[in-house]
């Protein structure tokens, strides 16, 4: 009884605590001069700080413009990127800096989908090699075989199993990334980071694979960070959304208070420019024109990092670097004026 | 024949009196698996002073439409047939020396990838100047001068400096602005847009589609703004055509093909776009199966294997291709449906969807 009682304690917290852990996650690329004495002259300063939790079932939206670290940051979750500093806690474990070897396990665990169905698939391999390659390379049993289990891999992502000899180049390019998505599930992962699956994608297409994921995740209990730059596609499929500027997250928060009542400038910014399939409301909508381009993250602007291009910036932005406080429960926002906007 | 007769009463042959207009726009390429019909029986007019939009899927000849009108077609093996007419000006039957006159000149395009586009080996302001100096007599200096003119135009900040600059040294958004720049150096009066922004974030997005705006109203271009961005269209566009497989299936202004849509493929694509200004609480409707491949178009109606109401038909959507009929005030459609079946459909299972 007294043996049984931490056991079950530390089985609630199990259950309660976030599947994925994110504190203060940096990534610095550094920039070398010289060809024989090489030395640092600097560092691309890629993700900064980024801290987050995600819990399980969930799908965490993040947004921003290009180099912002969207990118970077999903390569970090799946470690395939070494981080600079932080840590990342997956399903309790610290995975921050664990080697490939101890990452091997894992790999099972947490899967990627990547943006481009045309590079991500090898060439040379058959849809079966390509699609079969998580069982081999993690010697996973299968009942009934890896033929059998890539076949229903791709019935389950719509595929013929029938296609089962064929080639990439064979197929269009959204038969492609749902040949991504059957070997991102080939293993049942708890946690698949998608990074710009729909972005290379016709419209109705997109459509396909945002309802494809929607049902995976159902039947899965899936857990997706979903990084997209397509505001609309992140508000249909995501639970809580974050949105980047520079290597940070400036705004974070559930769906609804996010995209009806945003806070940040730079959401605002970003909600705003957004245009909206209907002449009639779009022609009637504010628009915030943000000048000039996202600066270099080899020499971001000191404290707040969007003081540069906001409208609102006071002399406090130049000194102090807003940190991310809760406005309301579960939205937090990084601003010295953070103001309701209604913009969409 | 009845096909024929339509198009010949809605254009009488003859001098266009549009500024563009096109009639019956063929592109055909013969390859080693069949013949490509990328364009097949395009139509349309275009005014000064308007911006026509042009969606569709991947493969739906909306690129080749427009290259067509440049000219660029000639001297591949492509097999072009029907009219453009430019300003009064019939450039299919034109030789490759006259339509190279008017390239740059009188019609521009701005390309998806401005850096596939702009040359890297060339400063950015040499490419320019090189456009100007081709349609005007004038020395290295003044066309110098006039490309730091449309660079300060586009909003590069200090030009004169940044005109210099090799393709690699700009900003996405600045490469883009940077080739609009290029293409408007010689005021065009028809401005193709080809995806513009699509490789742009929404930001800069925004920012070049005001500019486009801004530069339409002080020269009165004509623009043609191909997109498969809706949100872009229902922004940007006056007249919106919505082209499948190589064909017209329906064309109207904006407002019409956006609030009473006329074609089950308008109607998919409406229905399948994800939206920033609402939440569908449901599943997305995306269209079944994948565009069609242009060797080999589906037989009758190419949108037959992917449209839901093709059992109304009766066997026609399959076998008979049907005729671009005006539907009212010249929204055109393409279908076999009756108005009061599509009116139907369209108000009971389409709209409540949107």
């Amino acid at each position: 009884m007294t043996a049984t009682a931490p056991d079950a304690a530390a089985a609630l917290a199990g259950g309660s605590q976030p599947l994925l852990q994110v504190e203060g996650l940096q990534k610095y690329f550094p920039v070398n001069r010289g060809i024989i004495f090489q030395k640092q002259v600097g560092a691309v300063k890629a993700v900064d700080g980024l801290s987050f939790n995600v819990n399980k079932g969930e799908t965490l939206g993040v947004v921003g413009e290009t180099g912002c670290g969207k990118s970077t940051m999903g390569r970090l979750l799946t470690r395939l990127l070494e981080p600079s500093g932080g840590s990342i806690r997956f399903d309790g474990r610290d995975i921050t800096h664990l080697s490939r070897a101890g990452m091997r396990p894992l790999r099972k665990d947490i899967q990627i989908i990547f943006q481009d169905p045309y590079s991500s698939l090898n060439p040379r391999h058959t849809i079966g090699t390509i699609v079969g390659a998580p069982f081999r390379l993690q010697k996973v049993q299968t009942d009934s075989g890896v033929k059998k289990a890539v076949q229903d891999l791709l019935a389950l992502v719509g595929l013929n199993p029938e296609h089962y000899n064929r080639y990439p180049h064979e197929f269009s390019g959204g038969q492609r990334q749902r040949i991504g998505i059957a070997r991102a599930l080939a293993l049942r992962p708890k946690m698949i980071v998608c990074d710009e699956p729909v972005s290379a994608l016709d419209v109705s297409i997109q459509a396909q694979v945002i309802n494809l994921l929607d049902d995976l995740q159902d039947e899965f209990d899936l857990t997706y960070v979903f990084i997209a730059h397509d505001l609309s596609v992140v508000r249909h499929i995501s639970d809580r959304v974050a949105v980047m500027y520079l290597g940070k997250i400036v705004e974070i928060g559930d769906r609804i208070s996010l995209y009806e009542h945003p806070m940040h400038p730079y959401t605002h910014a970003l909600l705003s420019a957004v245009p909206v399939p209907d002449p009639v409301k779009e022609s009637k909508r504010e628009r915030i024109l943000l000048t000039g381009d996202v600066p270099s993250p080899l020499n971001p602007p000191p404290a707040c990092r969007f003081h540069t291009r906001c409208w609102k910036a006071q002399a406090i932005c130049k000194q102090v670097e807003p940190p991310l406080v809760q406005i309301q429960p579960g939205h937090e926002v990084a601003c010295h004026f953070p103001e309701e906007r209604v913009l969409v | 024949m009845t096909q024929e007769m339509i198009e010949s009463a809605a254009a009488p042959r003859g001098a266009a009196s549009a500024f563009l207009e096109l009639r019956d726009l063929k592109v055909h390429f013969p390859t080693d698996d069949g013949l490509v019909k990328s364009v097949d029986g395009l139509s349309f007019q275009l005014e000064k002073g308007k911006t026509l939009g042009i969606v569709g899927e991947s493969g739906s000849g909306k690129s080749v439409t427009s290259l067509a009108i440049l000219g660029l077609h000639k001297g591949t093996r492509a097999h072009l047939s029907g009219e453009v007419w430019l300003d009064g000006t019939e450039l299919i039957g034109a030789s490759k020396e006259e339509v190279r006159k008017l390239r740059g000149s009188k019609m521009a395009m701005i390309f998806q990838d401005p850096l596939s586009a702009l040359h890297p080996y060339f400063t950015i302001g040499s490419q320019i100047a090189e456009a100007y100096r081709i349609h005007n007599d004038v020395s290295r200096k003044a066309a110098r001068a006039r490309a730091v003119e449309m660079l300060e135009r586009v909003g590069i900040p200090t030009p004169d400096k940044r005109v210099d600059d090799y393709p690699h040294q700009f900003s996405g958004g600045m490469r883009q602005r940077a080739m609009i720049a290029m293409s408007l150096s010689c005021n065009p009066e028809l401005l193709i847009a080809d995806e513009p922004t699509t490789a742009l974030d929404v930001t800069v997005q925004a920012q070049i589609l005001d500019l486009l705006r801004d530069l339409q109203k002080e020269f009165g271009s004509a623009i043609i703004m191909i997109t498969h961005d809706l949100g872009v269209v229902a922004e940007f566009v006056d007249d919106l055509l919505v082209m499948y497989g190589g064909k017209c299936v329906e064309y109207g202004t904006v407002n019409e093909v956006f609030y009473e849509p006329q074609h089950p493929y308008t109607w998919g694509l409406l229905s399948s776009v994800t939206r920033l200004d609402r939440v569908r609480e449901d599943r997305l409707k995306p269209i079944a199966g994948s565009p069609p491949s242009l060797i080999n178009v589906p037989n009758g109606c190419a949108f037959h294997p992917r449209c839901p109401y093709e059992p109304q038909t009766g066997g026609k959507g399959s076998t008979v291709v049907p005729e671009l009929v005006d539907a009212g005030k010249g929204h055109l459609v393409r279908c076999h449906l009756s108005a009061k079946e599509r009116q139907d459909i369209f108000l009971k299972q389409v709209k409540p969807t949107l």
